[in-house]
């Protein structure tokens, strides 16, 4: 089975120093891979280039036939195709905070996607009730909860259908029954095809919910 | 009168010589005030020591203090005058005041003057003349000739209120100034049809302008006379003053000091003829009502006016403010540089001169109507705080917020439309709402470039009646009417959007 992301010798420097150094992994369709290690170690740093969020001075990255090169972020424009094909789920969720759960889930599906608001917003219903925020549809950012804001975030990364799923320590928030709940909303998406990289410093998490753990260290 | 605001510094530095107005004043002194931007012959800055003053207004306050000394009432010897700086249009209030003994420099004779304020004899009888356009002499003799046209002058003046009386008869259209120069500039420029003034004044700029800018229309519209105003507890000096004007005026000392500045002219013997010879001062002038009612449809007219000018020169500022704004985020260096250059000499530079250039200054280029050059520059001008409003505010959106969107795989254009437009909305409006309160007093401005809004409307009203008490309280009200409601949405917003904890 062809790998869906592939991180070969990833690099990133600020300042001559080395913040991820020849960094490689490969996260397969179906797999859920969690990048472990201590905080500052690049975890996030590694998610964030994959998505283009971020430059990166060395290496290759290829998501689902897409490469990335070392150098600038390219423009928006050019990176179409894969924002089709990557999700990512900010630590602080980063809901927008003037849209309702709703419509903070439809916003790609109308504007990304050109779909109608109906067709959107049955998607984004279907979304949020398999992850069991349903009843939220109609709540402000500001009014849902951790738990519910991480489920509405992800329903919004979910939404262009991306085959691979990024998360950003998405147990740094939940209580201990809810990080289970989570483990087991991991593996149902894992078990629709979809890769999963998980960063995060959780080891009992990791052990419990990840196929593969990859460690990173300073 | 009031000339050119150019004028205003020496009228500062003589205004800064002599602060200590009439409660310094010594017994042997005359305190006197008057307006030297009103320039000659009346009062002017004497070119050759910018610290005195000159005109027949200023020797005909030395003959008066050269002559208290010796009439009945006058106490002690003869007394010297000293001048102090006012503006033309406050020199009632500052007699009222204590600032000066007595006001002289063109004051009017008008029947609320004499009301309120101890009022001399009349010394200098003058014409309100009409200048017209050399190619409109032959069919403009009179107001009745201007029907639909527009007539400049000077406010707060009888000219002013024979204008206001005339747009109800003739249907004219009266402008006021803030001087007695730009209504000639602009009658030569096509702005105004026609300019009502005082003779002198009248006569006195078209020498300027080397005679050919207009004609003098032969035919007065009305005649008035220039008196010294007293505080109204001065009475007795008044009497006094009275006294030594009348012989000044059998004396031929009067006379003497009209001719030496060349205003004399028959009109001013017969008139000294009919003052010798009775003892009572008879007012000229239209009689003014000074019933609030009935300058409530003026007032409720200009409160329109400014908030008129207001929204529009706000939706003006906003619409350039968003583009300054985005420039300054999203454009190229240049772009950046330019905006910036613009934003800070606006923001940098009096509102006032702002106003002045673009009326006035860019006459030469482009002849922009009063109340489209008024919100130009108000627009123009509160567009430099809008944008460092909205700049702030779009710098000021959360940086997640913008990469969850790039995420999705919206374009730059959808971020700004769809996420960081309206999170930078909610942060902007309240300043935006605090910015329309400060516009909407601000607006006041724009009535240096002749447009009537309330605070001019209200200073009309206030100069007529002579005191500013009920219409101060009045224009206050309105003013608080239109930006209190303001206010409270600007809190309202706030408390709403304020973000979540």
């Amino acid at each position: 089975m062809s790998a869906l992301l592939v991180i070969d010798r990833l690099s990133v420097r600020y300042d001559s120093r080395h913040v991820l150094r020849a960094l490689s992994l490969e996260v397969a369709s179906g797999e859920i891979v969690a990048l472990m290690g201590p905080s500052g170690v690049g975890k996030s740093t590694a998610l964030r280039a994959v998505a283009a969020l971020q430059p990166f001075d060395d290496g290759r990255i290829v998501v689902d036939g897409f490469a990335l090169a070392p150098g600038p972020v390219p423009p928006e424009s050019r990176l179409v195709k894969l924002r089709r094909r990557v999700g990512l789920v900010f630590q602080a969720h980063a809901l927008f905070a003037h849209l309702t759960a709703l419509d903070n889930v439809t916003l790609a599906l109308r504007h990304g996607l050109g779909q109608s608001r109906s067709d959107a917003e049955a998607v984004a219903t279907k979304l949020l009730s398999s992850l069991d925020v349903g009843a939220r549809a109609t709540a402000w950012p500001s009014q849902l909860s951790g738990g519910e804001a991480q489920r509405v975030a992800i329903a919004r990364a979910l939404a262009p259908n991306p085959p691979l799923l990024l998360m950003d320590e998405p147990t740094a928030a939940l209580d201990p029954a809810r990080r289970g709940a989570l483990g087991t909303t991991l593996r149902q998406l894992s078990k629709q095809g979809r890769g999963l990289l998980i960063a995060t410093h959780d080891t009992e998490f990791a052990r419990a919910h990840a196929d593969r753990v990859v460690q990173l260290t300073v | 009168m009031i000339a050119a605001r150019t004028l205003g510094v020496t009228g500062l530095a003589l205004c800064l010589s002599t602060t200590l107005g009439a409660q310094g004043a010594s017994r042997r002194e005359l305190v006197w005030g008057g307006d030297a931007e009103g320039g000659a012959p009346f009062v002017e800055a004497d070119p050759a020591n910018p610290s005195r003053v000159r005109g027949f207004d200023v020797e005909v306050a030395e003959r008066i203090a050269r002559g208290l000394g010796g009439v009945r009432g006058g106490r002690g010897g003869p007394r010297t005058a000293r001048f102090v700086q006012v503006q033309w249009s406050n020199i009632d209030q500052s007699v009222e005041r204590g600032d000066f003994t007595l006001g002289l420099s063109g004051v009017e004779d008008t029947p609320v003057r004499r009301a309120r304020h101890a009022v001399t004899i009349p010394y200098f009888e003058f014409r309100e003349v009409l200048a017209v356009r050399p190619e409109d002499a032959g069919r403009i003799h009179g107001l009745a000739d201007l029907r639909g046209r527009r007539v400049a002058t000077l406010g707060a003046t009888i000219a002013y209120d024979l204008l206001v009386a005339a747009r109800d008869s003739t249907g004219l259209i009266p402008l006021s100034y803030d001087d007695d120069v730009h209504p000639y500039a602009d009658l030569a420029r096509g702005r105004v049809d026609a300019v009502l003034l005082d003779h002198i004044i009248a006569q006195r700029a078209l020498r300027r302008s080397g005679g050919l800018a207009f004609v003098i229309v032969a035919q007065p519209v009305a005649l008035g006379h220039y008196v010294g105003v007293l505080a109204r507890a001065d009475s007795a000096l008044r009497d006094s003053v009275d006294a030594v004007l009348r012989e000044a005026m059998r004396d031929g000392s009067l006379e003497q000091i009209f001719r030496r500045w060349e205003v004399w002219d028959p009109s001013q013997g017969a008139l000294f003829e009919r003052i010798v010879r009775s003892n009572t001062a008879a007012a000229t002038g239209s009689t003014a009502t000074s019933h609030v009612v009935a300058y409530l449809p003026s007032l409720a007219r200009a409160a329109g006016v400014t908030a008129l000018v207001s929204l529009l020169s706000m939706m003006l500022a906003v619409i350039v403010g968003l583009g300054l704004a985005s420039s300054r985020v999203y454009g190229p260096v240049w772009l950046r540089v330019a905006t910036t250059v613009y934003i800070e000499l606006i923001r940098g530079t009096p509102l006032l001169l702002q106003l002045f250039v673009i009326y006035y200054g860019l006459a030469g280029v482009v002849r922009l109507p009063a109340f489209l050059a008024a919100v130009l520059a108000l627009g123009l001008n509160y567009a430099a705080y809008e944008a460092e409003i909205y700049r702030g505010a779009l710098e000021a959106v959360p940086r997640p917020q913008l990469e969850a969107a790039r995420t999705l795989g919206l374009s730059e254009l959808q971020i700004l439309r769809l996420v960081r437009g309206p999170q930078a909305l909610r942060l902007a409006l309240a300043p935006m709402t605090n910015d329309f309160v400060a516009l909407l007093k601000d607006s006041s401005l724009v009535s240096v470039i002749t447009v009537v809004e309330l605070t001019k409307e209200t200073a009309i009203y206030a100069t007529n009646v002579g005191s500013w008490v009920v219409p101060g309280a009045l224009c206050a009200a309105i003013y608080l009417a239109m930006s209190l409601p303001l206010a409270r949405l600007a809190r309202r917003l706030e408390r709403r959007w304020r973000p979540a904890a």
